[in-house]
């Protein structure tokens, strides 16, 4: 019996010496393997005579079991430890930094997400979005809108023109977005209500005007809008775009050659600091002008003004955007410095809608 | 249009203030733009009392004064070097504390050569009241010590200018201004004197309106000379209110047309009758004729331009601008009075063509009181007289004065049914009254007919809108706008739909949006694909903007190179705009675009610790294509790729993507090195654009349903092959040749390797795909898999004439 606890305590001195899962190995099959001690000895046990192999049998049982038990247990150990060592040497800095993702770094530009701050709140309210060609004909552009040949308010318009043709007409670039009303209401038929985004171009140029600059024209034509009805869409628009509980708003009246009566319309703002504020203070801002769509461009479009009536509005896109937030100057709107889009523009995922608010 | 508000209350008897009356002008649609006061940088002078005079101890030219300044002090020292201080002189102090404007200086206590002084007798100069400065400010000896001086001298006198709009050529005179005031219940209009002054001898000076069978652009004329008055400068209150309003007096009968411009809205013209020699022809004018105007300037007419000729030549621009041969002088004694009634579409084009604006053209193009053309030439007659004496002739008049009177048909409803706003007839008819127009008839209709003045009231709309501009717009009761149906319907068109979607999947890639000028040069439009002379306009303002674009990259590709000028080489930017091929509306279409620059690929510029971005290339421009066709709802996988894009591109480094060979949906490529010398700029640049309106439309559906998933059980099996090819063979050809071998068995085909080099001929390239084969009834057998097999390398042998490599 000596023997065998001699025998027991030199494996697991090996076993708790063994310092890598290949050494284990080696010492199980040493102990064992086919010819390994522990094994050999199991040999004897068939020529024993039964007393002997009694104590024996059971002995070397248990040592079996302890010693299987303790290669098992220092496997693990081992393992583990192996497993520490290849963690601790493929550690990485965690602090270095990343690519920015495209989607991080894209923007879009003010002007196209202050359209579609525009469809989401006019969509609401039932109003379609129409557009037509910058390249315009003098008829749509002018005529058609009551701005009689030679008259001064023409001249409120400084108008790229084309060539003349040999046919003697001569095309210009829109000077509003004015001319789709007219596309509009020679096209479908009432009610219409739409808005009206796009290019727009007149012939100056300093800080507050470009060459090209963005409008948004409104359109209700039916039977029975008056301007309490367009006082009562202005008021939701700018509470809604400018994202403000009230705002005041003031009508004047004005003049345009297309409608009748016209009115200019000024918001409630507070100018004392660095910023504008909307819905507080006692300043006015101009921001649009407006009014009954006038009885000749009504006829002019082929319908009868005693018995369709409607109005329209128009405002700056450019401005309405510097005015929310806080761009300085027109003119960098066209420059297209990144570092500007940067820091003004959106990200593609930043949708304006009602349910989610127009901005973040 | 500027006027103070001392002159307007000579028209409007009114107790209303400033404030009051400035925030009416603006409610009726005269919006004031402006309100200044001249006494306001002058508040602070005061008259003072100069009691003692003496000399300076240490300096010759200064003297040491003792003034009273008017509030009970002690009175104060002042060191004044003026040669007309002196004891007694009553004049315009200024104390310590105080700005003075013609100086620019605050004013503190100062020592003059070791004498302290408490402020300073002030010049007209140091005010800024004139160039006056040989002396200090000299009143008469009763002006009231310690009043302000600005009040003394009636300087406080706030002018208003407003913004008028082209509809309101009656508010182009003070009186008019008032009239409307009046009208909105602010006070009283005076009324304006009639006289008619009788002539004492015939006026010895005629005038024709001579246009034979042309339209005539004078409607009347008449004229009346004055003689043996002595003209010079005039009254004080006449230049005072002219100065006010920007205007520099001239002669009192210069001085009287002005006046009446802005006083009545009636523009006059005088002539020295001494300079005028026999009579006066009212005609077009002659190519090669020209004339000097008052304003020193010659001006070439023709048969468009009226002019006012006697026998020696052109002596006025009818309407617009006096001559300088006839103008008026000190020296004048003789004058003749014109007042007359132009054409407005000929006095707008003459002013347009000859680049002349003045105060009568901006009248007489509006269209200016016809009723008042001879009541304004008896009011000037009398103004003359007043000022200057001298004798009337007989008023001669040439033409006649049209009755222009409009009569309207008015609903009383019209005004609810525009406005919204419940006004009784009642209302309504004192409203329109008191603007001067005149109504008849009982009932819900009346007729109502304008004043002369009043060239703008076509119709009931414009009487709705007086109604309402008097009494008030903000009267009109905010209406919600009835809702069609409940819930907001589905608005946008699919190709608004397709610019959003392009724009966002644009930006969600890195690139920045950009809005670019809708023109180019004329060497950038060439250069892409335009230029046609339709599409260039006849007023650029100035030549890097003047011709519409034929594309968006050479807007795109400037803006990158003013990044890299900036230090910012790397740069992503698109555009979703609008493109001219012709000038109808059918040649604009919609592009969405982009360039990359630098090494502004898809993860990102510049180097980086994980590895440095490569320079940007052809496949990033190919990749942001698809991309957005795919995001934009092409149909991708019939997209066919084919090497003809255009000439800006390189042509070895650039495709286009078709449904078939006519309809190309998008061109990509690097920038040709060409491109960029001819727009002086640098690479690597790639670019793409996509033809948003070249997309099908997408299909209506009948339902929204994906339909089901169709999916197999059994496992895919992949086969690797490689060709070698001739090197100029597509990629593409192999693709398609391998992919259409089976197409029941084989789901997808990948390119996963492209090798030039050692083991394959010079000429050759080998390409090696992974084919992957799904089953979809039973699991597939050997020999069914080398079946397969053998029929992808004889498709792809067929199609690209390359072999299996071995």
């Amino acid at each position: 019996m000596s023997d065998l606890n001699t025998l027991e305590s030199e494996i697991l001195a090996a076993i708790d010496a063994a310092s890598t899962e290949a050494g284990l190995e080696d010492i199980r099959v040493a102990a064992l393997g086919k010819k390994g001690s522990i094994s050999e000895q199991m040999k004897t046990l068939g020529k024993m005579s039964p007393e002997e192999r009694k104590t024996m049998g059971p002995a070397l049982n248990g040592l079996k079991d302890r010693v299987t038990d303790a290669i098992a247990a220092r496997k693990t150990v081992l393992a583990e430890a192996a497993l520490e060592a290849r963690l601790a040497s493929e550690r990485v800095d965690v602090t270095l930094p990343l690519r920015p993702s495209p989607v991080e770094s894209g923007r879009i530009h003010p002007v196209s997400q202050v359209i579609d701050e525009l469809s989401a709140i006019f969509a609401d309210m039932g109003f379609a979005i129409a557009e037509g060609p910058d390249v315009e004909t003098d008829e749509l552009n002018f005529t058609a809108l009551n701005f009689p040949e030679g008259h001064p308010a023409r001249d409120m318009h400084d108008t790229f023109f084309f060539n003349e043709k040999d046919n003697g007409e001569r095309l210009l670039l829109r000077t509003h977005t004015s001319p789709v009303q007219i596309r509009t209401m020679r096209t479908q038929e009432p009610p219409i209500r739409v808005i009206i985004p796009g290019r727009t171009y007149r012939c100056d140029s300093d800080q507050t005007h470009t060459p090209m600059f963005h409008q948004v024209e409104g359109l209700v034509i039916d039977k029975g809008s008056h301007l309490g009805h367009l006082k009562w869409i202005l008021e939701e628009f700018c509470k809604t775009f400018f994202e403000v509980d009230d705002i005041k708003m003031r009508f004047r009246p004005s003049f345009f050659p297309f409608t009748e009566p016209s009115m200019e319309v000024d918001i409630q703002c507070d100018r004392s600091g660095a910023e504008v504020k909307f819905g507080e203070g006692d300043d006015w801002m101009e921001i649009l002008g407006c009014g009954m769509v006038h009885p000749n461009v009504i006829r002019n479009c082929g319908l009868d003004p005693d018995e369709y009536q409607g109005f329209a509005w128009g405002m700056g896109i450019d401005r309405l955007a510097m005015l929310k937030y806080g761009m300085p100057d027109l003119r960098a709107f066209f420059d297209a410095d990144v570092r500007w889009i940067q820091h003004y523009g959106f990200r593609p995922l930043d949708m304006p809608t009602l349910a989610g608010g127009l901005s973040s | 249009m500027k006027f103070t508000l001392s002159w307007l209350k000579e028209h409007l008897d009114t107790n209303a203030g400033l404030d009051e009356i400035v925030e009416r002008l603006t409610m009726i649609g005269l919006e004031v733009e402006e309100v200044t006061n001249p006494a306001d940088r002058l508040k602070p002078f005061t008259i003072a009392k100069v009691l003692e005079a003496t000399q300076h101890p240490n300096a010759d030219r200064l003297r040491v004064l003792k003034v009273d300044a008017g509030d009970g002090g002690e009175p104060l020292q002042i060191v004044c070097g003026a040669p007309n201080a002196r004891a007694g002189l009553v004049g315009v102090l200024a104390r310590p504390g105080d700005y003075v404007p013609g100086i620019d200086v605050t004013l503190s206590v100062g020592k003059i050569r070791d004498v302290e002084s408490f402020g300073m007798m002030c010049s007209e100069r140091e005010l800024e009241l004139s160039d006056e400065h040989t002396g200090i400010i000299d009143l008469p000896e009763d002006a009231p010590v310690g009043v302000s001086y600005a009040q003394y001298a009636g300087l406080d006198d706030p002018v208003i200018e407003i913004g008028l709009t082209p509809n309101r050529p009656d508010c182009t005179g003070v009186y008019g201004i008032a009239r409307d005031l009046a009208a909105a219940g602010l006070g009283t209009l005076k009324e304006r004197a009639h006289d008619q002054i009788r002539g004492d001898f015939p006026c010895p000076t005629d005038v024709k309106l001579d246009f034979g069978d042309t339209k005539p652009l004078c409607k009347a004329f008449g004229l009346r000379m004055v003689k043996g008055l002595k003209n010079g400068p005039s009254p004080k209150w006449m230049q005072e209110r002219l100065i006010a309003i920007g205007l520099r007096p001239i002669n009192t009968l210069v001085d009287i047309t002005n006046y009446m411009t802005f006083d009545q809205g009636r523009p006059l013209h005088v002539f020295d009758a001494a300079k005028v020699t026999g009579d006066l022809a009212v005609r077009r004018g002659v190519k090669g004729e020209s004339i000097e105007g008052l304003n020193g300037k010659t001006y070439e007419v023709d048969d468009t331009v009226c002019v006012i000729a006697d026998d020696n030549g052109l002596e006025s621009l009818g309407g617009i601008l006096g001559g300088e041969v006839s103008g008026c002088t000190d020296d004048t004694t003789d004058v003749l009075i014109e007042s007359a009634l132009w054409d407005e579409d000929g006095i707008a084009a003459t002013g347009r063509k000859l680049g002349v604006n003045t105060d009568a053209r901006y009248r007489f193009e509006r269209g200016v009181d016809p009723d008042y053309m001879l009541p304004g030439l008896e009011m000037a007659t009398k103004l003359v007289m007043d000022l200057c004496g001298g004798e009337p002739s007989e008023v001669v008049v040439a033409g006649k004065v049209p009755d222009d009177t409009h009569i309207v048909d008015f609903p009383y409803s019209e005004v609810k049914r525009l406005t919204g706003l419940d006004v009784s007839h009642a209302e309504i008819n004192v409203t329109l009254k008191a603007l001067g127009f005149w109504i008849s008839g009982t009932g819900d209709t009346v007729k109502v007919a304008a004043p002369s003045w009043r060239p703008d009231i076509e119709g009931k709309a414009d009487l709705a809108e007086e109604v309402v501009r008097i009494v008030g717009l903000d009267k009109v009761p905010s209406t919600p706008l009835p809702r069609i149906g409940s819930v907001a319907a589905k608005v946008l068109t699919p190709g608004q739909i397709r610019r959003n979607r392009a724009r966002r999947a644009l930006a969600a890639r890195g690139l920045n949006e950009a809005v670019t000028w809708s023109f180019v040069t004329k060497a950038e439009a060439e250069a892409f694909g335009g230029g046609a002379p339709e599409l260039a306009l006849a007023n650029p303002i100035s030549p890097e903007l003047s011709d519409m674009r034929p594309s968006l990259l050479p807007g795109l590709l400037t803006a990158a190179q003013r990044n890299a000028d900036r230090g910012y080489p790397d740069v992503a930017l698109f555009e979703v705009g609008q493109v001219f091929a012709d000038d109808t509306p059918e040649g604009q279409s919609m592009v969405a675009a982009g360039v990359r620059r630098g090494t502004a690929v898809l993860d990102g510029a510049g180097r980086h610790w994980s590895g440095a971005s490569p320079a940007v290339g052809v496949f990033d421009a190919k990749a942001d294509a698809t991309a957005v066709l795919a995001a934009i709802g092409a149909p991708v996988d019939k997209l066919q790729v084919y090497t003809d894009a255009p000439d800006y591109f390189h042509p070895g480094r650039s495709g286009a993507l078709k449904l078939g060979p006519k309809n190309t949906l998008a061109v990509f490529g690097e920038i040709h090195p060409r491109m960029l010398g001819l727009l002086d700029i640098e690479g690597p640049l790639v670019g793409f654009e996509i033809y948003l309106d070249n997309l099908p439309q997408p299909k209506a559906k009948a339902t929204r349903s994906k339909g089901a998933l169709d999916v197999s059980d059994l496992m895919p099996v992949r086969r690797d092959f490689a060709f070698v090819v001739d090197k100029s063979t597509p990629a593409e050809t192999l693709l398609k040749a391998a992919r259409g071998a089976e197409k029941a068995l084989i789901a997808d085909v990948t390119l996963f390797d492209v090798y030039e080099g050692k083991g394959i001929a010079e000429d050759q390239k080998s390409l090696a795909i992974d084919v992957t084969l799904q089953p979809t009834q039973k699991t597939l057998t050997d020999e069914e898999i080398d079946a397969v097999a053998k029929k992808i390398i004889a498709a792809v042998e067929k199609a690209t004439g390359g072999t299996l490599r071995g």
